[in-house]
């Protein structure tokens, strides 16, 4: 995650050098020996024309794209609200003594349920459509949010609110120039957790029960037992965790230019 | 931040808020904004949670369904704990290993666990062997980075002190980097055994026959909205109990570290 010395030439050597080794091992075990039944696990040219048939002809109900848009868009949908609520309640319980205390007893009975177990519930309430995912996913992606901002919060060091509460800021500004960028780190690393937490969800809600989407894939080439097509899925899943991490790092270095972006994703 | 509250204070905001959080539910119920058959009140949850304690549901008692649950649990947690600290460590003493692992690592580790459901039902089935993959899947990062993060994080002079007294690179990860990473570790393990927990729901939602993800989706198709409350609440406290007993174990081992 954060590695703070940048990469040396060497380890990309040595990274480059190790994933294809492990590429020639595939194609060695399962191909040129017939070491491991296709049937178990793809052949490389298997999967090659595996993602060329989902992108060409389509596979459970649409193609690559489409899929991969629908997840997305679920993920951004869920995401964006659970973030939209739950950072300012943080922040909220963070500052408040009052309200942490009024809000942390439903929030105690509510945190330790994993998201996964909500799915049941959110088929029954909302069916197998997409509220039902985006209510999973919400569910998911609040809890870090709320936990960190708080955290940030109650992690700003004393002079800073002394100095602030000595200075007479309030209100909205106080929100803004104190507690917002002296939570912000904290702030990224639950958003980054709720992120994570969301694909996680959304790609169980999928495989339990979708039209569309990637784990509406893995779903149906696990009933066709064809495992070339759960690999294209499983690679994809990986891609859009780590494309809209990397997207979430980039916010988090324009957001706190201070760090001069020494941190990264 | 505002001042701490007092005692009395606090107590009165902390029943206000559950009062609240309660009668919420109820009125929800008494307005008949929701069918009883969608939303059960909260007293009615309680009552099913006692009554599955004797009587089956998807053919086996709550408590069955948690041993079922706690054995699969047990078994993939125990693998990624037992592989991924070790390798942690050694991670983070051998370079060569570093840079052999970590791109192998960075390539698979964006893949959500429950990705892996298929693969583990094709290769382990959806006995023991499926389920206890998904958990690995789920518990293994977090208990190998951060034994590594740990382990790159001991103050260098007491490996400088080890290597000068001769000590050899195996007896200098366990009797140096070890005890040195234990609350790192510890975190790691924390971390792991509560992505493990919700990657074994993910699991026994998805294929397994028993257990307790099992029960809350066989209640969910039986439209038994109080059983699958009740089996959320149920989840919630094995994986409370889970965090409690790892928080033990660290104060355990840091008393022994430090006696």
């Amino acid at each position: 995650m954060a590695r703070t010395q940048p990469k040396s030439y060497r380890r990309v050597v040595v990274g480059i050098a190790t994933v294809s080794l492990l590429l020639a091992l595939w194609y060695v075990a399962t191909t040129a020996t017939g070491f491991i039944n296709p049937s178990r696990f793809p052949r490389p040219h298997e999967v090659l024309s595996a993602f060329n048939f989902i992108q060409t002809e389509g596979y459970g109900n649409g193609k690559l794209h489409q899929h991969v848009l629908h997840s997305l868009k679920l993920v951004a949908m869920g995401f964006s609200v659970a973030v939209g609520v739950g950072v300012p309640l943080g922040l909220l319980m963070g500052y408040s003594r009052r309200a942490e205390a009024l809000i942390n007893p439903a929030f105690l009975l509510l945190r330790p349920i994993p998201p996964l177990a909500w799915i049941p519930l959110a088929i029954v309430w909302l069916g197998l459509d997409d509220g039902s995912k985006i209510l999973v996913i919400f569910v998911a992606a609040f809890v870090p949010s709320v936990i960190n901002s708080y955290t940030g919060v109650r992690n700003i060091e004393t002079p800073i609110t002394e100095a602030a509460r000595m200075l007479g800021i309030k209100g909205w500004r106080l929100v803004f120039e104190v507690l917002v960028p002296g939570a912000m780190p904290m702030i990224f690393t639950g958003l980054r957790l709720s992120l994570q937490a969301s694909w996680t969800t959304l790609v169980a809600a999928e495989l339990i029960g979708a039209l569309y989407g990637l784990g509406s894939i893995l779903n149906q080439a696990a009933q066709d037992i064809f495992p070339a097509m759960i690999l294209v899925a499983m690679v994809f899943v990986g891609v859009c965790g780590a494309s809209t991490t990397w997207l979430l790092g980039r916010l988090e270095n324009l957001a706190m230019p201070w760090r001069h972006g020494r941190v990264a994703a | 931040m505002t001042a701490p509250l007092n005692r009395k204070q606090f107590w009165r905001l902390t029943v206000t808020g559950t009062v609240a959080f309660l009668g919420f539910w109820y009125l929800a119920r008494l307005l008949h904004f929701s069918p009883p058959q969608f939303l059960p009140m909260p007293h009615e949850v309680l009552i099913k949670m006692i009554d599955l304690l004797h009587n089956p549901f998807a053919g086996a008692t709550l408590p069955e369904h948690m041993l079922a649950s706690m054995k699969r649990f047990g078994m993939g947690f125990g693998l990624a704990a037992l592989i991924g600290v070790p390798l942690g460590l050694a991670m983070g003493w051998f370079r060569w290993l570093d840079d052999v692992v970590t791109p192998l690592f960075d390539s698979v580790r964006f893949i959500a666990p429950v990705a892996w459901v298929p693969f583990a039902a094709l290769w382990f089935g959806t006995g023991i062997g499926g389920p206890t993959l998904i958990i690995f899947a789920g518990a293994f990062p977090p208990c190998l980075i951060n034994a590594y993060r740990g382990a790159r994080d001991v103050d260098i002079r007491y490996l400088e002190a080890a290597s000068m007294l001769g000590v050899g690179s195996f007896k200098t990860i366990s009797e140096v980097l070890f005890p040195a990473s234990i609350p790192s570790i510890i975190a790691g393990l924390r971390i792991g055994a509560g992505l493990g927990w919700l990657s074994l729901v993910g699991a026994e939602l998805i294929v397994a026959s028993s257990g307790m993800g099992n029960l809350i989706v066989r209640a969910q198709s039986a439209l038994a909205t109080d059983t699958v409350m009740a089996g959320m609440i149920a989840i919630g406290m094995v994986g409370v109990v889970i965090d409690v007993l790892i928080r033990k174990l660290e104060r355990i081992l840091l008393k022994h570290r430090n006696a």
